[in-house]
């Protein structure tokens, strides 16, 4: 559709938020969320540490009531911490205004949801451009640009369908090129895989990695599935509403570093993470692997979900 | 965004849900159709009383004893034709006095039979009140000296006699006495939801014989200009009650008496316009409601346009202009549909129906505002949702 030629139409000057090299896409700083319900406080959230750099790739994991929702929409702009400094695109939230919040989600942030949340009756194409209307772009251009970036997820041939006319995978692309159109410093991805089958999320998920590498977008995916999350260069696991484990892999399913830089809110941490394998943990024999699963495993062996065998950690299913 | 881009939102939000959005209109529509409709039927009525008060001649003065007002009892007049000709003096000219002594009767010519209104009148009545003949001749001064048994009728009574006969030159009963028909009046039509044409006019002398009475009901002079009308009214009240000293005259004016009957009938239109208000109420209120409904059946949408960059202020601007949009399709639908409801019920019925430029501008306007005010806490609840619990609803 659009008459642009170049696969990738990316302005230069469409960029929203041009961070100064060496600036993180997201700083926390001892951020805390507690939620007042029925006049009790219940802490989401209890002074969390962790900057996304422009460029990664990490997978923030946790069991459900871990606080990693909470983490995601607070680096997404969506809520606002009751405590600690948060800095998204270099601009600190607690001095932002709801309406300058809402321009600093539209500016610097792409979200992805587990249901898509696309707008019903309405075609992928405009679907993908409704950032833009809100950055007050002509309805012209909206369109190339939408057209465009369908084409990048390999939709270009559905720019008119709506999303019942479209599968999961499809509108879940559609949901990635709606994310990217603003050409965001971070793409948040909550449980992006999570209403797919296997062969769809392997797609969407390779989608994603793949315009990470491409566009330079940090990419931030919250899931509970551990084999999602061990793709992640970087993976954080929160719990309690705290970081236990920021680790670092130089490559993707092999051995993992801890990652000095990043504070870790745990008060029991140790000086370097709180990964570091004490005595007597029930995973400390086994083996080759356990390298990287000890260092994930105050999170993955109290995990409850799809079984706690040592199979289904991190590293276990390395070929 | 854009105030364009706005409205299209806000449009395509109507038609997604469009038999919704439909019914919503509804209750606008016929709020403000009623509104245009029932102002317009009051006006119409209005007018048409006004020129029928207009139509019974120009600078006419009735002198009646009594006060004449709203809700007072009818006194016994104690006027003779004595005092039609001391009115006759003070006004200069008897061409312009003529009076009225009035009773039912029933009359008859062979089988047929007519309940009608008698009326005992002066050969002047014809150029005092604008009446004309469609046949024969009108009463003259010699039939009124000589209580001479003659009669002029009206166009219902001249039909329900002589159906499918000439009138002229026939006999008619009135009471048992009879009477030569010499003329029929040229139709009037209804006034007030009176038959005009239902009344036999006979000699007020032989009116009087008729019923065996002296007195006359009431008196009325066409003045000679419009400037002084007045004044002649106050000589020609203070002569009679000079010579009625116990009794109180009146003498009004057709001015006077549109007065009157405009109060009675603004407030009628008044108050059909406020039933029909209600109705327009009860309309935003179904707007306000399905606006309502509306937000929390979107609150999904409303999250994701919230994450993805929209401010308070976007979301509540659309559901705003969604509310705006709806209301004013609805006035103009109303407005339509009124205006041909009015000029139907014009056209077929005898209710008479005038369209104003004011109950139009009224209507819709009630129904913008309708919309803003109906509009706006929807709008605003919508504006400040949290998009973290908004994403999350179901």
């Amino acid at each position: 559709m659009s008459a642009r030629s170049e696969p990738v139409p990316r302005a230069p000057q469409s960029r929203a938020v041009t961070l100064p090299v060496g600036v993180p896409a997201i700083e926390a700083v001892d951020v805390s969320r507690t939620y007042q319900l029925d006049g009790v406080s219940v802490a989401a959230l209890r002074g969390v540490s962790l900057t996304i750099d422009p460029g990664e790739y990490v997978a923030v994991v946790g069991p459900s009531g871990s606080g990693k929702s909470t983490l995601m929409h607070l680096l997404g702009g969506l809520d606002r911490p009751t405590g600690g400094r948060l800095v998204i695109g270099g601009r600190d939230v607690a001095t932002l205004s709801p309406p300058e919040l809402a321009t600093l989600r539209n500016e610097t942030i792409g979200f992805v949801f587990q249901a898509f949340h696309l707008l019903p009756r309405t075609s992928a194409v405009d679907n993908v451009a409704l950032p833009l209307v809100y950055r007050g772009i002509g309805a012209r251009q909206r369109r190339e640009r939408a057209a465009a970036m369908l084409g990048r997820v390999g939709l270009g041939h559905r720019l008119d369908h709506r999303p019942n006319q479209l599968s999961g995978g499809e509108q879940q692309r559609v949901a990635i090129a709606r994310a990217l159109v603003t050409d965001p410093a971070v793409l948040l991805a909550d449980e992006p895989t999570g209403n797919l089958d296997s062969a769809t999320g392997e797609a969407v998920l390779e989608l994603l990695e793949r315009l990470n590498a491409e566009s330079g977008v940090a990419l931030v995916m919250v899931t509970h599935d551990q084999e999602v999350a061990a793709r992640a260069r970087r993976q954080i696991a929160v719990r309690d509403g705290r970081v236990r484990s920021d680790t670092i892999h130089d490559r993707p399913l092999s051995g993992a570093v801890d990652r000095p830089a990043t504070l870790d809110g745990a008060p029991s941490a140790g000086p370097r993470s709180v990964s570091g394998s004490g005595p007597g943990r029930p995973s400390g024999g086994s083996g080759g692997a356990a390298g990287a699963t000890g260092r994930l495993s105050p999170a993955a062996l109290d995990r409850t979900g799809e079984g706690g065998h040592g199979d289904d950690l991190p590293g276990g299913g390395e070929p | 965004m854009r105030v364009a881009e706005a409205w299209r939102v806000a449009w395509d939000a109507l038609r997604a849900n469009r038999m919704r959005s439909a019914l919503t209109m509804l209750g606008v529509i016929i709020g403000v159709a009623s509104v245009v409709l029932l102002v317009a039927i009051g006006t119409g009525t209005k007018q048409k009383v006004e020129q029928q008060v207009e139509g019974l001649g120009s600078n006419l003065l009735l002198v009646v004893p009594g006060k004449l007002d709203v809700g007072t009892a009818p006194v016994v007049s104690p006027l003779t034709l004595k005092d039609v000709d001391a009115v006759s003096r003070v006004v200069g000219d008897p061409g312009r006095v003529a009076v009225t002594i009035a009773s039912g009767a029933t009359a008859r010519a062979g089988a047929r039979a007519d309940f009608t209104t008698v009326q005992g009148v002066l050969e002047t009545t014809p150029s005092v009140f604008t009446r004309s003949l469609a046949r024969g001749r009108y009463l003259t001064g010699a039939d009124v000296d000589t209580s001479r048994r003659v009669a002029v009728l009206g166009a219902s009574v001249a039909h329900a006699l002589f159906p499918d006969r000439d009138p002229l030159g026939q006999q008619i009963a009135l009471a048992g006495v009879r009477f030569r028909v010499i003329g029929v009046f040229a139709p009037l039509g209804q006034s007030l939801g009176v038959d005009r044409d239902d009344e036999v006019h006979i000699p007020v002398t032989a009116a009087q014989r008729l019923w065996g009475t002296q007195r006359v009901d009431g008196i009325a002079v066409k003045a000679p200009d419009r400037e002084r009308i007045g004044e002649l009214g106050d000589r020609i009240v203070a002569e009679l009650s000079r010579r009625h000293p116990d009794t109180e005259f009146s003498a009004v004016t057709q001015q006077q008496i549109l007065g009157v009957l405009g109060d009675i009938l603004g407030v009628l239109t008044g108050v059909l316009a406020a039933i029909a208000g209600i109705s327009l109420l009860v309309g935003g209120v179904g707007v306000s409601n399905i606006m309502l409904v509306s937000v929390r059946e979107r609150t999904r949408e409303i999250g994701l346009r919230k994450a993805v960059g929209a401010r308070p202020r976007d979301i509540g601007v659309q559901f705003l202009l969604e509310a705006v949009l709806l209301t004013a399709i609805g006035g103009l639908t109303g407005m339509a549909l009124g205006v041909g409801g009015a000029l139907l019920v014009d056209a077929l019925s005898p209710i008479p129906a005038a369209i104003t430029w004011w109950s139009l501008a009224l209507a819709f306007g009630v129904s913008a505002a309708v919309g803003i005010v109906f509009g706006v806490v929807p709008a605003q609840r919508a504006g400040r949702l949290d998009p973290v619990v908004a994403l999350r609803a179901e």
